[in-house]
């Protein structure tokens, strides 16, 4: 194990990943940075610094900057991958996924089942997403509900630097394309990952972040560490929270969300998105039908408010769910009845 | 001296545009500053160097003209008329702010003032710009037979998205009003135009291949700016002309963003363009070589300028803070 930060577990597992395989290429828009200035190549190496060094290891083919053109860089993975490479895509900020929807949304995620099964396409798209800097409302947003609801796409939101990495390499050994939902705020975040070259994490398996008999809280991304804050916060007060890191939105790992929630009775949601056909009310639809029977108080869901992301410091911070809501909710579960 | 129509300018409208491009320097340079204490929050694109370009080209345009802008496009909202005041009280994230401290510095929008909008998303400008326009075209000409138009303002990043290109051509098929205005500062973000723009770092010709009328004007010169989009303007208010572009040469004094380590820039850049590529400069030194300004002129508005951005920090620094409540306003919310 070594110890590093979530930043550097995605850019050592992409760099890794070319130099096993030829087919990985990366693109996107400064990913090298400085191109066509007197700075020249790598003179910002990506500005996630998530491919700092990559141009000088694998030269221009592999490693190919940009202009800023969503769309191109979004169908040119789908190319790239359809032609048999393994391309990491950079959309530099998950937002601009409004401008490239249509290369993601009606071709990329749609190839294989489209061609009757007789195309792969390999692209892995990484969009650094969510809220906590004040960037506003089109620097900011949770866009898991849109990709978690694409048929053909598959969804990995890690909340930690090992899931960072083993999901990542998952993704770029997958055949199918893969959203690769990385938290800007987890970007600084440190823990252990593994050493093994091949480590990975399969899709569709959830992680249990804390174990509990009183409430199940379910949650991905950064608001894990939320969930888990909370979950410490009430065990001092005697109470045991099962906290579910879903890691993958899609596929979902239905079983580990039934499962708990029958053993508790009560379950919290926590999801940075707004609360309409979101993930949140997707696991609560699953959890009222599946697990009914075992409910012992309404579903209590945490999620940023039906509105875009604001800027002022005081707003933005009344949008996100917090360890404090997300302890509030779960009193509130417990009080019922 | 006197050639250019610029400088056939009265005293007051030299006045009123060396100040205009002196606000929008001294609130960058201000920002610049006060964005290291960490009182500001958020991203900041500054639009210092490129002053001559929103005066050179707004000084022409009236309240019924449109303008969408960038996500540096403080230099915009402020040549387009935007309370100075406003604006700085939304970078400040107050409940004053221009747009409530909902928007900040990237969606600073006037709408009374015809300022549609900074954007964040490179290349979101051009199509709404077109769509302006088109409403511009169907309220039709003024009694003097000149149409509103609307300017869609573009750096050398947003050249290269396919909203731009589409807004070129929907513009053109449509004879719509619009003005493609596109400021050529040489980096989209930390990449070189050298790299990113494949007409050999020549914007207009893209318009130009599109079917539009095009001009290129040095854009750190506002007498040259001014006098150029004088013809562009005059073209596109003639109705059935439809849409033009022109792309100005220009230089960014800063960043792409404040943090930005500009490790990208050849050594000695900065204070070269700085040096040699600086719209005040260059103004002052023609207005007062051709004696329509003193230096005491220009140095008094200096002074005035400075005190309006103090002012505008004093009170964004007083102004209401928005709280929780406020989150909820201003959408459509069913439960």
């Amino acid at each position: 194990m070594t110890k590093m930060t979530y930043r550097d577990a995605i850019r050592g597992t992409i760099f890794q990943e070319m130099q096993r395989d030829p087919r990985v290429v990366v693109l996107g828009e400064d990913v090298v940075g400085g191109m066509g200035t007197a700075g020249g190549p790598e003179a910002i190496g990506g500005i996630w610094s998530t491919s700092t060094g990559f141009y000088d290891a694998f030269g221009p083919d592999r490693v190919i900057d940009t202009p800023i053109s969503e769309s191109a860089i979004m169908g040119a993975a789908g190319g790239l991958a359809l032609a048999g490479k393994r391309p990491v895509a950079e959309i530099m900020f998950a937002d601009f996924i409004g401008v490239c929807m249509d290369q993601l949304w009606n071709q990329i995620a749609k190839f294989r089942y489209m061609f009757g099964g007789k195309s792969v396409c390999p692209a892995v798209i990484r969009m650094p997403c969510g809220a906590g800097y004040n960037a506003a409302a089109q620097h900011s947003q949770m866009i898991s509900q849109f990709v978690t609801s694409m048929p053909g796409l598959k969804v990995v939101m890690p909340a930690t630097p090992a899931d960072a990495c083993g999901l990542l390499r998952q993704a770029i050994r997958d055949d199918d394309p893969v959203v690769f939902l990385e938290h800007k705020f987890l970007y600084a975040m440190t823990g252990e990952v593994p050493d093994d070259p091949d480590f990975v994490i399969p899709f569709g398996h959830a992680r249990l972040a804390r174990a509990g008999e009183d409430v199940t809280v379910v949650a991905s991304g950064m608001m894990v560490g939320y969930a888990e804050t909370a979950a410490d916060d009430l065990a001092q007060d005697g109470v045991g929270c099962d906290v579910i890191d879903l890691r993958t939105t899609s596929p979902l790992d239905e079983e580990a969300i039934l499962d708990s929630v029958e053993a508790t009775g009560r379950l919290v949601i926590v999801d940075e998105a707004p609360p309409r056909c979101s993930l949140a009310t997707d696991i609560a639809a699953l959890v009222a039908n599946k697990a009914f029977a075992s409910l012992k108080a309404p579903i209590e869901m945490v999620t940023a408010p039906h509105t875009p992301v604001p800027f002022a410091r005081e707003l933005e911070g009344a949008y996100l769910p917090s360890p404090a809501k997300v302890a509030a909710a779960v009193r509130k579960t417990l009080a019922y009845r | 001296m006197g050639e250019e129509a610029g400088m056939q300018l009265n005293r007051e409208a030299l006045t009123r545009a060396y100040r205009q491009m002196k606000l929008i320097r001294e609130f960058e340079e201000r920002l610049h500053e006060e964005i290291q204490t960490g009182e500001i929050a958020g991203f900041t694109h500054l639009y210092c160097g490129q002053e001559a370009v929103a005066v050179g080209v707004c000084e022409h345009l009236s309240e019924r003209d449109k303008i969408v802008s960038t996500h540096r496009g403080h230099g915009h909202c402020l040549a387009k008329g935007c309370d100075v005041t406003g604006m700085m009280k939304e970078i400040w994230g107050s409940q004053e702010g221009l747009c409530n401290g909902k928007g900040g510095s990237m969606h600073i929008a006037d709408i009374d003032k015809g300022m549609l909008g900074a954007n964040g998303i490179v290349g979101a400008g051009a199509p709404i710009a077109v769509g302006a326009a088109l409403s511009n075209k169907i309220d039709g000409p003024d009694e003097n037979g000149k149409l509103a138009v609307s300017i869609a303002f573009s750096g050398d990043g947003a050249c290269n998205q396919g909203t731009t290109f589409e807004a070129m051509n929907l513009a053109v098929v449509t004879k719509a009003p619009a003005i493609f205005v596109f400021e050529n500062n040489h980096y989209s973000e930390h990449t070189g135009d050298a790299y990113a723009v494949g007409t050999a770092q020549d914007i207009a010709s893209r318009a130009e291949a599109f079917g539009m009328k095009v001009w290129r004007a040095d854009g750190t010169d506002f007498f040259s700016v001014f006098d150029t989009f004088g013809e562009v303007l005059e073209f596109v208010r003639t109705s059935g002309n439809g849409p033009a572009a022109v792309e100005f040469d220009t230089e960014r004094f800063f960043g792409h963003f404040e943090g930005d380590p500009q490790r990208y820039r050849g050594e000695g850049e900065l204070d070269r363009i700085r040096a040699t590529r600086d719209c005040l400069r260059k103004f002052r030194e023609k207005v007062t070589g051709a004696k329509l300004l003193t230096d005491e002129d220009i140095d008094a508005v200096d002074a005035d300028a400075l005190q309006a951005i103090e002012d505008a920090v004093t009170a964004s620094r007083a102004a209401a803070r928005p709280t929780a409540e406020n989150v909820l306003e201003n959408v459509y919310i069913s439960y």
